[in-house]
């Protein structure tokens, strides 16, 4: 069991699920998604941790994971003290899929959450612009889900010319 | 704005309000700032004038309503096309929205369509002034999927490329940015010296732009004949050419006019906001991923980390410029210690054989033919790798399942996340440093759109 996971659970009692280690010396913990942003704000302020957020991405399985969940967030912990990295595993339900925003935490996830949603469909409690960002404002459905298609679907333009 | 007020909407506006309600929501900040600038025709443009001055007579006495202004997406000075809603007071930028997506072309959706080794060609387009970077980030996290070892001397030669391109893009940066701030000329000396580069990247990759160079394993090919010696004339020469940029700039009063004092936050906010790269150091924070975390044998060169101190558009400037003298200085010593040995991996399963050996071993001939078409099969697994691009730290965050192609390919674009920046950095500044502050960022929007 990886130091990381002790701390966390120590401090976030209930937080942690599993951690997967490998490839090479990547780690991973996978979080509860009810505690994300507590067991961020632990991991940001604890001496020497992680203070800075390289990323926040989604994977989505459309087969799910088995517990009624389909997507599968992964932020990237950075730490400038140690020079670790970390990362942590958050899934989100495949119904009304929606997980807490850490934008409060670190200002960075802010575009990072946006992208998410805009690519996912993942939202985030308690960001506080929540919009599109990559693609026009007024597209339907979330390009990267595994069951949107590639190609075929009209060019769209927003403006009738 | 209150949803009645849907009439004098403009049409991005009212497509934006649909879309929140068909999801059940409110319009979130961006949404309706870009509602308030938008306007089809002049009669929308004028209705929304006129209810935008009922706002402002109806708020308290000497109260001043900011005028709003689009500032892009079609700007010279927007290094491609960004867009900025801007509220401005007079020449005062009382805040800014930065509105993106110009450019987003859907690679990380294409990737998932592409076997792992077709993909390396899109990843190159992200950002087109660092293609190389983009491919080292996304081959190592293939190569680390696959557990597979690269030799030295392929190392030592992407290590090589790789500062050559953090030359180039600087160039294009010192002479974009100082065109803007009406320093022509620099812009000429540093194209020069860009194309001999480009010349080079032609030489051994057969490519000016998007160089698929870096293979998974290593590189596409060796030196050609010739190259060092090329090679070695650039970097003896940079040196010099450095000088004469620095002899144009450093000590110009416009240039120190319009870039000292400009743009500065606070080093603790930088790093909140994950700002890496130049911008980070000019701030004071020594954090540079070829000394944090080694890659590629970075640890084995001799080179220092240019830090700045005051942060400002100025001091970006200079760091840059340094960091060029140190890439000089990295490729001399590759061009002087390079490690004999093959330029690739010689794992057949992941590697194409060489092509001599296509008209003499039949084994050979069955696994190139495996590999161009059903590509090579990486274990289930993700990785993130990152390395240290000219902008800052470029990641690239790789899920396999066990298949030839990749479930999902996503890279951390340092331009897209430095982006965030501007807002808190334009606040109250003036329109005019806000060009300086796009400028000194040095955000390519290729990588921020993707």
């Amino acid at each position: 069991m990886s130091d990381y996971r002790n701390v966390i659970e120590v401090a976030c009692p209930g937080a942690v699920i599993d951690e997967f280690e490998g490839p090479g010396d990547e780690l991973t913990i996978e979080i509860h998604r009810d505690h994300i942003r507590a067991v961020c704000r632990f991991l940001k302020s604890e001496p020497g941790a992680f203070r800075q957020l390289s990323d926040v991405t989604c994977v989505d399985y459309l087969e799910g994971n088995g517990n009624g969940d389909r997507f599968r967030l992964a932020y990237q912990l950075f730490s400038m003290e140690t020079g670790d990295r970390l990362r942590l595993r958050v899934w989100a339900d495949a119904e009304h899929p929606e997980v807490d925003s850490v934008t409060s935490v670190w200002a960075t996830a802010n575009w990072h959450e946006r992208e998410v949603y805009d690519m996912f469909g993942v939202r985030f409690a308690g960001h506080p612009d929540l919009s599109r960002i990559l693609m026009p404002f007024d597209w339907e459905g979330h390009p990267l889900r595994r069951d949107y298609p590639l190609g075929g679907e009209n060019v769209k333009f927003s403006d009738a010319v | 704005m209150s949803t009645d007020q849907a009439d004098v909407f403009a049409l991005e506006a009212r497509e934006a309000l649909e879309a929140a309600r068909r999801e059940g929501r409110e319009l979130a900040e961006t949404e309706r700032v870009v509602a308030m600038v938008e306007a089809r025709t002049p009669q929308e443009a004028l209705a929304r004038t006129r209810a935008h001055e009922a706002n402002a007579n109806s708020a308290a006495p000497g109260s001043r309503e900011p005028m709003m202004i689009n500032l892009g997406p079609q700007h010279p000075s927007t290094h491609g096309v960004l867009r900025l809603v801007t509220e401005l007071d007079g020449e005062v930028v009382r805040d800014i929205h930065p509105v993106i997506g110009y450019l987003h072309t859907g690679i990380e959706k294409q990737c998932e369509n592409k076997t792992f080794w077709q993909a390396i060609t899109l990843v190159t387009r992200m950002d087109y002034l660092s293609p190389f970077f983009n491919i080292h980030a996304y081959t190592q996290s293939v190569e680390k999927l696959l557990d597979l070892e690269v030799p030295t001397r392929a190392q030592w030669l992407r290590v090589m490329i790789s500062e050559l391109n953090r030359i180039t893009s600087h160039l294009v940066w010192l002479g974009t940015s100082g065109l803007e701030l009406g320093a022509i000329t620099v812009f000429f000396y540093a194209y020069r010296e860009r194309d001999r580069a480009l010349d080079l990247f032609e030489m051994i990759s057969g490519e000016r732009m998007n160089n698929r160079y870096f293979q998974v394993g290593g590189c596409a090919d060796d030196m050609p004949p010739g190259f060092e010696k090329l090679l070695r004339q650039f970097v003896s020469e940079m040196p010099s050419r450095i000088d004469e940029y620095e002899g144009m700039l450093s000590a110009n009063p416009i240039w120190l006019e319009r870039t000292r004092g400009v743009g500065i936050l606070p080093a603790d906010q930088l790093i909140d906001l994950g700002i890496t790269g130049p911008a980070l150091r000019a701030a004071g924070v020594d954090l540079d991923l070829r000394k944090a975390r080694p890659y590629s044998g970075y640890e084995h060169f001799d080179f220092t980390v240019p830090v700045g101190t005051n942060g400002d558009a100025y001091d970006r400037y200079l760091i840059r410029l340094r960091e060029m003298r140190e890439s000089v200085r990295i490729i001399e010593q590759c061009l002087d210690g390079m490690p004999e040995g093959p330029h690739i991996a010689d794992d057949r399963k992941v590697v194409l054989p060489p092509r001599s050996e296509l008209a003499t071993s039949m084994e050979a001939l069955i696994h190139h033919f495996k590999l161009v078409t059903e590509g090579f099969q990486v274990p289930e697994g993700e990785a993130y790798s990152a390395v240290e691009c000219p902008r800052g730290e470029l990641g690239c965050y790789v899920v396999a399942d066990g298949g030839p192609k990749p479930v999902r390919v996503h890279m951390r674009d340092p331009s897209f996340v430095n982006l965030q920046a501007l807002r808190p950095m334009a606040k109250n500044a003036y329109l005019a440093d806000l060009i300086a502050m796009i400028g000194s960022m040095d955000n390519v929007m290729g990588g921020v759109d993707r």
